[in-house]
């Protein structure tokens, strides 16, 4: 099977899977009408249909090839450090830092995904990007509260520009017996990163009744974890076939992308809570913003891509 | 062309999302008064607004920034639909106002803000008299307070470019006329409505 198959097959599988979402959704529209029910069912709808639009504009970018799958990341990128900075308190005196966060290191480091260029890839940021914002922001001669503000965008462009960046960096992995297939490892992470999540909101809502971390994430219960975890490491199993993996190993590597999205996802909330906002902005209806949708994914991204790196390469 | 261009360019580096707080976006005659903070304040409340409303509103802009440049003034003049004024004049109402005052008498709305500089502060200074007299001279036109929020962060005094860093923009409630009300007063009431929309929650 070509690999254009395959992604045919994939993306008509994830089709139908929201085609019943959408039903689902319709005949709960249906039957309830009002109360505090209704709100819960209008989110719901509102998240089926935003889950259309993100699948067509990946599935355009898959079709399209490794460039726009690139531009893709980029903007993402672009938009959750977008939501993550706006959300920060910054100071006139931080202006240069953010212009090279956002105009040098954010398109650099996807340039060198482009040129697969990995050595570079994976220090510039957490090297060079660590040595020129301090740098840049003693050069302003603002003192106050100085370690406070550049750790605050170190932090801001790691995990929007270098964690995120590790899920296209799928694409230049050299595996044997599996040339030019590193579209589908991208696949395979966002399908087991995304279901995981959407298995665990089903759970929770279903069936959800100890919480996990109140204090943090008031949403998350012992009921969605395991349900949804169960759900999604299942799922990556039965997706073996794309995959440079055995169905045990892609098990173990959808377990290893659980438990690192949980983990992400419970950490940007606790970083969401010291900001005092329950949502990191408005762009995808019925999620919140951008980085609301990615959390899981940057913190999985990074963990995959090190764990096929080195026992696939 | 332009504008659409300008637009995305706005969007895509600032958001500059539209909250009709207080009002609604209706075809009506007004003076949009705003907080001052940066230079794309102008920007930002002009492509806030609804296409059909975009084309009747025009900004008031200085001069010695707008009109300076064959490509920024011709943005200024011909996209915008701005109205460049002089700051040097401003001390005198009379000669200042007195383009603003042909537009209103021709039934156009003005973006105004009536700070007459930029400040780096989240709440607005002192108001210049300028809305006052405008106001007595025209009841009927709404005046419709307006907050943008976090520009002064994307784009600080000084530097040279902005940063990606996403504003809102706050239409509330038009301000309320109060007969035989004192200047201060009145510039004094209008300033706090538009510091009033700085703490509203985001939603």
């Amino acid at each position: 099977m070509s690999l254009s198959d395959k992604l045919l097959i994939l993306f008509a599988g994830i089709c139908s899977l929201l085609a019943l979402a959408s039903l689902i959704g319709f005949a709960l529209s249906r039957k309830i009408t009002s109360g505090s029910s209704r709100a819960t069912v209008d989110n719901l709808n509102a998240r089926i249909k935003a889950w259309w639009v993100m699948v067509a504009i990946f599935a355009l970018s898959f079709g399209l090839g490794k460039g726009a799958t690139v531009v893709l990341f980029a903007l993402t990128s672009f938009y959750t450090l977008r939501e993550f900075v706006s959300l920060t308190p910054t100071r006139a005196a931080d202006h240069l830092l953010l212009v090279g966060a956002f105009y040098v290191l954010l398109p650099l480091q996807y340039w060198l995904i482009w040129t697969d260029w990995y050595a570079l890839f994976m220090i510039l940021i957490p090297v060079y990007g660590f040595l020129l914002l301090p740098s840049l922001a003693a050069l302003k001669g603002d003192a106050e509260q100085f370690l406070l503000r550049v750790s605050r965008i170190q932090w801001a462009l790691m995990l929007t520009v270098y964690c995120i960046s590790h899920a296209p960096a799928l694409i230049m992995l050299d595996i044997p017996g599996y040339d030019g297939q590193g579209f589908l490892l991208l696949f395979f992470l966002i399908t087991v990163a995304q279901l995981s999540d959407v298995m665990q909101y089903v759970f929770g809502k279903l069936m959800g009744k100890t919480k996990v971390a109140p204090v943090v994430s008031p949403s998350k219960t012992v009921e969605g974890l395991v349900g949804g975890g169960l759900s999604a490491v299942l799922a990556g199993a039965g997706l073996w076939w794309i995959t440079p993996f055995s169905p045990v190993e892609a098990a173990a590597m959808a377990l290893a992308i659980v438990a690192m999205g949980f983990f992400g996802g419970l950490a940007l909330s606790a970083v969401k809570r010291s900001m005092g906002v329950k949502d990191w902005g408005t762009m995808i209806s019925g999620h919140g913003g951008v980085l609301d949708r990615m959390d899981s994914l940057s913190f999985a991204a990074p963990v995959f891509f090190h764990l096929t790196r080195y026992f696939y390469t | 062309m332009i504008d659409i261009v300008l637009i995305g360019l706005t969007r895509f580096i600032v958001g500059g999302e539209a909250r009709w707080v207080g009002s609604l976006p209706e075809p009506r005659q007004r003076i949009y008064f705003a907080n001052h903070a940066s230079h794309l304040d102008t920007l930002l409340i002009w492509s806030a607004l609804p296409r059909a409303l975009r084309a009747s509103t025009h900004p008031i802009a200085a001069a010695d920034y707008w009109g300076r440049g064959s490509i920024r003034r011709h943005i200024a003049l011909k996209v915008l639909n701005a109205v460049l004024v002089e700051r040097a004049l401003r001390g005198t109402p009379g000669a200042a106002l007195a383009p603003l005052r042909g537009l209103l008498s021709d039934g156009q709305s003005l973006i105004l803000f009536p700070e007459g500089t930029r400040g780096s502060d989240r709440l607005p200074g002192p108001f210049k008299s300028g809305l006052f007299w405008l106001a007595q001279e025209f009841p009927d036109v709404e005046l419709v307070p307006t907050y943008l929020d976090n520009p002064s962060r994307a784009f600080p005094k000084g530097a040279l470019l902005p940063v990606p860093i996403s504003c809102t923009v706050r239409f509330g409630a038009p301000l309320a006329t109060r007969a035989g009300e004192e200047k201060h007063e009145f510039l004094e009431r209008a300033r706090e409505a538009v510091g009033s929309l700085a703490s509203y929650p985001i939603t």
